[in-house]
């Protein structure tokens, strides 16, 4: 037999060895009890599969990453289908069909059937080409592009700018200010003392000014403007620095929980 | 027709869009929440002509027996496997209730959650190796990369957590504050004139080359 034949016989064979280990012999339903581990044992499978591309690209990764597409896609599908469709559309729609789906009648709105319009426009895309009228579904992308595109940028006008200049030049850049006798007498450089709050609010507003002047291509990045700019790199290599790090800790934080769900739930080698 | 009234559909409903988020009355707001429900109602009909999309990417690849034509089957499976527990039919004692499906649940928490958080944690060894290739002091701004990061890091270690907690905390609250905030503000102004772009029609790419 080659290796083809053989890797995928001797994974079975330790599957089914496995699925044998989490079986609860004494379970009063046998056929749930085989379940739950055909599911458990899956998930150790599927997690094992994953970290197999460590090695490299091969059968039991893409056999993982394939049911992934799959399942994924049928899951948000069905997701939104419950919630968008039946929970939100189709109470409004019509009453036999509510009754249908085991969902309360709410009363007519006509406007939802707009949405539906819309939605079957989308789908001529899928008519044969011969019939020439998968143009029509652009008339929804229309509708999908402008709603987002209005609703962004009111959104994120109030979001993204006005409200993150306003939190900046609200900052006090002198706080708790009772004199400078006061400060000297109460100097402290502990996290919370308010040197260190009037440095970080200092450091606040001055790096969002730099890191806007780098930004702001429109002048040449010379002179004062050029040392603004450079301090404004300074600043956003900090923030490279930190994203990069939390980002790092983030995963390796996953990483303990798949190797925890492993060692622990799966093999039940650590308690 | 073809170009036209996608171009006056867009121009209506993004000034609506834009004007019922200024209007303070009760029936403008009711409207605008109407409008954000057949958005989320429409998207499911673009879902499904991604799913559709997929089954026949997959089937074409099977037919033509393309490069790794044999995995197609297990997408395929996962999909219909998922979309068949996701039914709701055959009454109470039915296995098949929609969302709240024994199987369904299942084919979610033992399924799809350990494959996705696996691929993420798998990132940790390519970004550690990324790091350890690209994280060299060559100048001063890679070192303040570098020192930003590690600082970060090691606030999670628990043996030193307690001495760099605070200076982690300080970087991310504060420098790290500052420099988002810029970028917010650009990506703020970039949204709002893209979408003013689109609005006006100056930007049509949306409505592919046909």
């Amino acid at each position: 037999m080659n290796r083809k034949v053989m890797i995928p016989i001797a994974s079975i064979i330790v599957f089914i060895g496995f699925l044998l280990l989490k079986f609860d012999f004494e379970a009063v339903d046998s056929s749930q009890a085989l379940w739950d581990a055909f599911i458990v044992t899956a998930g150790g499978f599927l997690t094992l599969m994953i970290f197999s591309f460590l090695y490299r690209d091969n059968p039991f990764y893409k056999f993982a990453e394939h049911l992934y597409v799959g399942v994924s896609a049928a899951y948000w599908m069905c997701v939104g289908f419950w919630s968008n469709i039946v929970q939100q559309a189709i109470p409004h729609l019509s009453p036999w069909l509510s009754e249908a789906l085991d969902q309360p009648f709410l009363g007519y709105k006509w406007d939802y059937w707009i949405p539906i319009a819309f939605g079957l426009l989308l789908l001529t895309r899928l008519l044969p080409d011969s019939l020439k009228i998968g143009w029509l579904s652009k008339w929804t992308l229309a509708f999908i592009v402008a709603s987002t595109a209005g609703l962004l940028m009111t959104a994120n006008l109030k979001a993204n700018f006005i409200s993150q200049i306003s939190s900046t030049m609200s900052l006090p850049l002198l706080p708790d200010w009772t004199g400078f006798g006061d400060f000297v007498s109460n100097f402290d450089l502990s996290y919370g003392g308010q040197f260190i709050k009037m440095l970080s609010n200092w450091v606040i507003v001055v790096g969002v000014i730099s890191g806007l002047v780098y930004f702001f291509f429109s002048k040449e990045h010379t002179g004062w403007f050029g040392r603004v700019s450079r301090l404004g790199i300074w600043v956003l290599m900090v923030t490279f620095g930190a994203s990069f790090g939390y980002t790092v800790m983030g995963r390796v934080s996953l990483l303990v929980g798949r190797l925890t769900f492993l060692f622990r739930d799966w093999a039940g080698i650590i308690s | 027709m073809k170009r036209q009234i996608p171009l006056a559909l867009v121009f209506i409903f993004g000034w609506l869009m834009l004007a019922l988020y200024f209007i303070p009355l009760e029936g403008a707001q009711k409207v605008n929440e109407n409008m954000l429900d057949w958005t989320s109602i429409i998207g499911i009909f673009a879902l499904a002509l991604g799913i559709w999309s997929l089954i026949t990417v997959n089937l074409d690849r099977i037919k033509h027996k393309k490069r790794d034509w044999q995995y197609s089957f297990i997408t395929l499976f996962g999909l219909f496997g998922m979309i068949i527990f996701g039914l709701k039919f055959g009454g109470e004692n039915s296995m098949f209730q929609g969302q709240e499906s024994y199987m369904f649940r299942h084919f979610f928490n033992d399924i799809l959650i350990p494959i996705y958080s696996t691929m993420f944690s798998l990132l940790a060894f390519f970004i550690a190796s990324a790091a350890y290739r690209a994280f060299r002091a060559r100048s001063a701004l890679a070192s303040i990369l570098l020192i930003g990061a590690i600082i970060v890091m090691i606030r999670f270690f628990p043996f030193v957590a307690e001495y760099t907690r605070p200076v982690a905390d300080w970087i991310l609250n504060v420098p790290n504050l500052a420099a988002k905030r810029a970028i917010w503000m650009g990506v703020g102004l970039g949204i709002v004139a893209t979408g003013l772009k689109v609005i006006l029609g100056i930007e049509r790419a949306y409505m592919g080359r046909d």
